[in-house]
């Protein structure tokens, strides 16, 4: 299991040093410094043995994570701990940077203390903990220290912690019972020159923010084919006329939130749950067939003579006239001994930024079923060097109002029997946002 | 580490927030003491700030120990934030001050009973990290009533404490008697305590190899698949990483496992996956192949594998060198899903060469294009090692794919007129093991390989140009000069290098006597004389005395065909892969390494096994199934590659009459492994697609075989350098058979590319029936059973004529000998090289495909005689742009005996003529498809070299008639 953990400031200074096996010394710290940190080599691999210990490593802007281990561990579970811990140390206090660390440090032990016990993970739910981690993060604003707790809520914390619903306390009251869905999706694409494509999917995420007293019940659906094929195939229950059909899409693979009951989802294909409170990722999800690309980029890279490149690219909105994409960059490769470039866009902003090796053309909104270009003549300095560009492909961000998944929510159904509000009374919120992943076209 | 709080403090002081990092402030001379008062102060608010201090103090390396008898003073507190401070300080310094450590024992004792069971459980979990041998006594009374603590929460963390003082004092806690309460937690009703008590028991029990501490069986399993669903997702991966520990009874029990552990490949947590992953992939070799729920089992298990590569790149790190694992012991579950394995752009480094390396290991027939379009992109990226890779995949795919061969060649002619040094050399290195793979298909790409000697540093490249001079040396003209240039900084070279150099020069010596004597002098003298490398020096030797007491011999030695390299490389040795499949998701997985390579102590060392199918061979597997230990059952059961090697080494001057029956797995031989990793331990994250032992120059292992007898060399070998090893090795046996010719039994299927099943054979025609010999050989540690063979389309249709006849189950280390009828009526396809025959072979373990390649002499048939007038009026038909002439060298016999002897393989002699000395046989022989083959063999009394003309309708049988020719005659 894991001997110890450290955290290291770009400097490689020690910020937090926690050690749970005896196996760790203190020199596994300084190990870590002078063969990951400050080695002269760029980092190729997340895990390095040295002198038979074994460092787990992941890093938040510039601030280090290291797990220490001298025997064979779950290497997955260690990664899935780290990110773990940083989702934990953000809840309390936002970024993780080396001040909010130094002003947190006595939490932080505390924090290490309850979630990994003799190395092996504890219950790590936010919710969960901060019922009884006594140290408040320190965001900006002092929050008062909770009062002593009575012996019914001493219990309560401890059912909590090791019950079976270990991410939602009880006794929860909201006036208003609401809750809001997010299905964020990122598509991904890599297309040939010739726009054929060579690889393309759709990762989405529903997050859902609820707000709903007590511990309620929920049921979601969404237009899974399976689902919808099953009912189909039945002929029965309720809307089943208007949403079966073509509407439902083919997910690959989809992977929930420790909340759903697995063996249901995997009998039934049912999602069901009762939430944490306040906001959570409750499935992530896969698809590769039918998606809509919502844009097209069509390249054009002539050489002329061994000084000039002449770039034309087109790019085309494919989706629904009526919405509206936003957030709109493309980014075109310059070789790296450019000497001057000349755009021309027809929308838009475009930009050569010499630092990044890059025309930038950014555009803000963009309706479906239209098209733009751009043309640049870039002006290449004389060189020796054999080695060809290695021309990287074409990029592309942006933000679409719609699931290129084609994924649409059918329902989510709260029910409470103890508390008396209805699945009528919640207020219920749905957006989709489709955005670029890695949206990239060879040229 | 001073500076940044000194500096915090000057930018905190005008400040108004209040916050922890004023705590690092404290750096002045007298702040001992001044921590002192403000610890020994009344005001509580005041003593929580002076301990915060001192953890400050502590982190950042400080000694603070002084302050023990102060900071334990403040233990007695009801504030619980205090109290957790005092216990992070103690568990830090309570080792270096063991007799103040006593002055805490009150309180923890006290502790342990308080009402709140959040003090109790800190105080339970505080006592156990602290490793003092005096206060672990005074643990053990806490410790047993926290075990029964009405509170879960308590009693999951005295679980983890029962494991904590097993690490400071295993004794004492067998003597307690707590390896049984824990064991009873196991029934628990909370499912964090049963996940916590399963992590805790199962990291004993790797302590205690024998002790039957995890004694999982069915009703236990149950429990824990209970709890399975109802805990934390990291009491998930405790219950299921010990699940993968378990062997089921049948295959029912087995199933019914499977099902109830599949939901969670839907889990949001990657290491819940990947743990159930292993327990299904673990389990799955239990089930039948032919049963429904396998097939559904194995769809199941490809989406989430996938979607692990949806996850942060680290953990699609760990998850891509577990799949690597899982393609080479199932590639059918991901085989459609190539494209999630092509590189990102902005992929880390580590990522793609890991996506590369199963792109290769996924690329076939069906996908070839498209994975050469990729490398082919990869290859003109700017990370040198990536693209280094990229070239070698290329040359990987042209191995694996023949279709593909051809692009990848030109691809690969491509890349080396772009002149990028390390690309080029990449280039050479991966055409060498393509001229390997297709002898004799691709050399007119010599010329331009020829063009980028110069340019070659590095010796893996160097070793490869020199091993294509000296295998193509007639047909390069200045191959003398090339050699020669090379020889010049002989000693400066590698071994690798000096070695191959060692071979070329012997090879273009006896390939081009007349020119090349001074060079081999000189070549054989450095080697021999002027270097203290053993292995230089050993081969010189061998050369040498081969050289001198018969050069005939030496020929047939070194210039012998040599076995052609096998479709995949860099493949993890089977027992190897077997034990890391039982590791998928941890270290072990990752490295590639069995965890005794990287793990100190008795931790980790049993070595883990899948568990085959039912069937006869369970009875023979170890009887104690039910522990973790499944290991004991030796698993010697294949010799490594070290091994082989090191046989090759002791390898001495008398060829083996025959392929002698290798040798029954000897039991030390594990051994040679073992070394192997040791040698590398060091460098563990080093270069690990290089094969175990893939290095023969310099390592320390090499003696591991010695003195055992030379095992039989499987086709698979491929190392850097084997070139001329493999030329030594192929003696190619000398069995004199009378009548029809019989090629020695060669061995087809090694055992270690076939779970232990030997397969050695030869084809035989008597009286016009083709039969196919074999022996099979058992040299796995269980029963196998039911055996069936399948022949893939080819050249004549040569395909069973009757199911293989084994009738008895063939125990381990027993072999059997089967004669296996075959006909000419089976489906054709044409095959390259034409004689080609892809083999499967059933067992009750697994299908095994090998290729063997049958003399086409076996399809000539007894009528092949042809009238004399027929056979002038057919030669003058059959167009002259159909004729080959091929040259038969050193063959003594005269013209009579050669005729005599090629009558016993159905090549019969129609007519002879003689004219100014010259002996000019004309002969026929009919192949089974009714194609004839006519012959013109021209023979000069005193010149051991034969000229053979052939003419034939359909010319591609050519080649393989003159192969026929040469074995028979000169055998």
């Amino acid at each position: 299991m894991i001997g110890g953990l450290f955290i290291y400031n770009h400097k490689g200074e020690v910020l937090i040093s926690r050690v749970y096996r005896d196996d760790i010394g203190r020199n596994a710290v300084d190990a870590f410094r002078v063969n990951v940190i400050h080695a002269r080599q760029q980092v190729r691999s997340p895990v390095t043995n040295i002198a038979r210990t074994s460092f787990f490593h992941v890093k938040r802007s510039n601030i280090w994570l290291a797990a220490v281990t001298k025997q064979n561990v779950n290497a997955a579970m260690v990664f899935e701990f780290l990110y773990k811990m940083c989702d934990v140390m953000t809840a309390y206090f936002g970024k993780i940077s080396e001040e909010n660390i130094k002003n947190n440090f006595v939490l932080i032990y505390e924090l290490l203390d309850e979630i990994l016990d003799f190395g092996y993970p504890q219950n790590s739910e936010t919710g969960a903990l901060k019922t009884f981690i006594t140290q408040q993060g320190i965001k900006g604003q002092v929050i008062s220290l909770p009062v002593s707790q009575t012996k019914e809520e001493q219990s309560q914390i401890t059912s909590q912690v090791t019950g079976q619903i270990g991410w939602r306390r009880e006794g929860i009251k909201y006036r208003r019972n609401e809750l809001f869905l997010d299905v964020l999706e990122s598509v991904n694409l890599l297309m040939s020159p010739q726009g054929q494509v060579l690889s393309a999917h759709v990762s989405g995420r529903v997050v859902m923010k609820s707000y709903l007293s007590g511990m309620p019940e929920c049921k979601f659906g969404m237009n899974d084919k399976i689902v919808i094929d099953k009912q189909g195939k039945g002929g029965t229950t309720e809307d089943t006329g208007k949403s079966s059909g073509k509407q439902s899409i083919a997910i690959d693979d989809c992977t929930f939130h420790q909340c759903v009951r697995l063996s249901k989802f995997d009998s039934e294909r049912s999602i069901s749950f009762i939430p944490p409170d306040g906001e959570y990722e409750l499935m992530r999800y896969r698809t590769t067939k039918d998606i809509i690309l919502p844009f097209r980029v069509i390249p054009l890279v002539r050489e002329v003579g061994r000084t000039k490149l002449e770039v034309k690219v087109v790019i085309k909105s494919n989706f629904k006239p009526s919405l509206l994409a936003q957030k709109i960059e493309v980014r075109i490769p310059t070789p790296l001994n450019t000497s001057g470039v000349q755009v021309i866009c027809m929308k838009g902003k475009a930009k050569y930024k010499a630092s990044e090796n890059a025309i930038v053309w950014k555009i803000k909104r963009m309706a479906g079923m239209k098209e733009s270009q751009i043309s640049a003549e870039i002006e290449l300095l004389p060189t020796n060097d054999k080695k060809k560009w290695a021309r990287p492909p074409i990029s592309m961000n942006f933000e679409v109002p719609f699931a290129p998944s084609g994924l649409k929510v059918r329902y989510l159904k709260v029910f409470e029997s103890k508390l008396n509000y209805s699945d009528h009374d919640v207020i219920k919120w749905v957006r989709y946002i489709g955005r670029s992943g890695i949206y990239e076209t060879r040229c | 580490m001073q500076e940044w709080a000194n500096q915090l403090c000057e930018n905190r002081q005008f400040g108004s927030k209040m916050t922890d990092s004023k705590y690092f402030t404290t750096t002045k001379k007298g702040e001992i003491f001044e921590l002192k008062a403000e610890l020994n102060s009344d005001k509580k608010e005041k003593k929580k700030e002076a301990v915060k201090k001192v953890i400050a103090s502590m982190t950042v390396g400080k000694d603070v120990s002084a302050l023990f008898p102060d900071v334990v003073n403040c233990m007695q507190t009801d504030n619980l934030e205090l109290k957790k401070l005092v216990y992070l300080y103690l568990m830090n310094y309570a080792k270096s001050q063991p007799d103040m450590a006593i002055m805490a024992v009150n309180t923890f004792v006290k502790d342990c009973e308080d009402l709140n069971p959040l003090i109790r459980a800190l105080a339970v979990r505080t006592m156990g990290c602290i490793r003092v041998d005096k206060i672990t006594e005074y643990l053990c009374e806490p410790l047993r009533k926290c075990l029964k603590d009405e509170d879960p929460y308590v009693r999951k963390t005295a679980a983890v404490c029962v494991a904590k003082l097993h690490d400071i004092n295993a004794q004492l806690v067998e003597d307690q008697g707590f390896l049984d309460t824990l064991k009873d937690l196991i029934s628990d009703s909370n499912p964090m305590v049963v996940a916590n008590a399963v992590a805790a028991l199962s990291e004993i029990a790797e302590s205690h190899p024998n002790s039957n501490l995890l004694d999982l069986n069915p009703q236990t399993i149950n429990k824990l698949l209970t709890a399975l669903n109802e805990c934390t997702e990291w009491g998930q991966i405790f219950i299921l990483d010990c699940l993968a520990n378990y062997s089921p009874r049948d295959d029912r029990e087995s199933q019914s496992i499977c099902e109830r552990v599949t939901p969670r490949l839907s889990h949001a947590n990657s290491a819940v996956v990947l743990s159930a992953v292993k327990v299904l992939m673990k389990f799955m070799e239990m089930l039948p192949k032919d049963l429904d729920y396998y097939g559904t089992l194995l769809k199941k298990l490809a989406p989430p594998l996938v979607t692990l590569l949806s996850a942060e790149p680290e953990l699609q790190y760990v998850a891509l060198r577990n799949i690597n694992l899982i393609v080479q012991r199932r590639p059918e579950i991901l085989k459609h899903e190539m494209k999630v394995f092509f590189v990102k752009y902005n992929d880390p480094i580590y990522v793609k060469l890991e996506k590369l390396d199963i792109m290769i290991r996924l690329a076939s027939q069906a996908n070839i294009a498209q994975v050469l379009a990729e490398l082919k992109e990869y290859a003109t990226e700017v990370d040198v090692d990536f693209v280094r890779k990229a070239v070698r995949a290329i040359g990987r795919c042209a191995i694996k794919v023949e279709q593909s061969a051809e692009r990848c060649v030109s691809t690969l002619l491509d890349l080396i007129q772009t002149k990028v040094n390390y690309v080029v050399q990449e280039a050479i290195v991966v055409i060498k093991d393509i001229f390997r793979k297709y002898p004799n298909k691709y050399e007119s790409v010599i010329a331009t390989l020829c063009e980028h000697l110069e340019s070659l540093d590095e010796p893996e490249a160097r070793a490869a140009m020199i091993w294509i001079v000296g295998e193509y040396a007639e047909r390069i003209d200045n191959a003398d000069e090339l050699l020669e240039s090379f020889l010049e900084g002989f000693h400066d070279e590698s071994t690798q290098v000096q070695l191959q150099l060692l071979t070329a020069i012997v090879k273009l010596f006896l390939k081009k006597p007349t020119e090349t004597q001074e060079l081999v002098q000189q070549v054989l003298s450095l080697a021999t004389q002027d270097s203290d490398n053993p292995d230089l020096r050993d081969r010189g030797y061998i050369y040498w005395r081969l050289l001198s007491t018969d050069p005939v011999a030496a020929k047939e030695v070194v210039l012998a065909e040599k076995p052609l390299i096998s479709e995949e490389t860099d493949l993890i040795e089977p027992t190897l892969l077997e034990e890391l499949i039982c590791h998928i998701g941890t270290l072990a997985s990752v490295y590639h390494k069995p965890p005794s390579a990287f793990v100190e102590g008795s931790r980790g060392v049993q070595h883990k096994r899948l568990t085959s199918s039912a069937g006869s061979g369970e009875s023979v597997e170890s009887p104690d199934t039910g522990s973790a230990a499944v290991s004991e059952a030796p698993t010697a059961v294949i010799p490594s590659q070290g091994d082989l090697l090191g046989d090759l080494l002791n390898l001495d001057l008398t060829p083996p009459t025959s392929t002698g029956p290798p040798p029954a797995a000897a039991p030390g031989m594990q051994m040679g492994a073992m070394d192997l990793l040791g040698g590398g331990l060091d460098s563990l994250m080093g270069d690990e697609s290089e094969p175990l032992g893939g290095d023969i120059g310099g390592s320390p292992a090499m003696g591991a075989g010695f003195g055992a007898p030379p095992a039989a060399m499987p086709a698979s070998f491929n190392a850097p350098i084997s070139g001329g090893l493999d030329d030594l090795f192929d003696l190619g046996g000398g069995g004199m058979t009378m009548g029809t010719y019989i090629p020695p039994k060669a061995v087809w299927l090694p055992a270690m590319k076939a779970k232990g099943l030997e397969i050695s054979g030869t084809f035989v025609r008597r009286s016009g029936v083709i039969q196919m010999e074999m022996t099979l050989n058992n040299k796995a540690m269980s029963v196998m059973s039911d055996f069936a063979i399948q022949f893939n389309r080819n050249s004549f249709g040569l395909a069973p004529a009757g199911p293989l006849q084994i009738l008895t189950p063939i125990s381990p280390n027993q072999s059997i000998e089967a004669a296996l009828p075959l006909s000419t009526v089976g489906p054709v396809m044409k095959m390259e090289p034409l004689n080609n025959l892809q083999v499967a072979v059933k067992n009750n373990i697994d299908v095994f495909y090998f290729s063997c390649q049958y003399p086409i002499s076996m399809l000539f048939l007894e009528d092949g005689k042809m009238e004399r007038q027929v056979f002038l009026a057919t030669w003058k038909d059959i167009p002259n742009e159909n004729e080959s002439q091929f040259q038969i060298k050193d063959c003594h016999l005269n013209s009579d005996a050669a005729s005599n002897k090629l009558q016993g393989s159905n090549i019969f002699t129609i007519a002879k003529r003689t004219v100014e000395g010259q002996d000019m046989l004309y002969q026929s022989m009919k192949l089974t498809n009714g194609i004839w083959v006519l012959a013109e063999l021209r023979v000069q009394a005193g010149n051991p070299n034969y000229t053979i003309s052939l003419k034939c309708r359909a010319p591609e049988v050519s080649q393989c008639v003159f192969q026929n020719y040469e074995t028979v005659l000169k055998n």
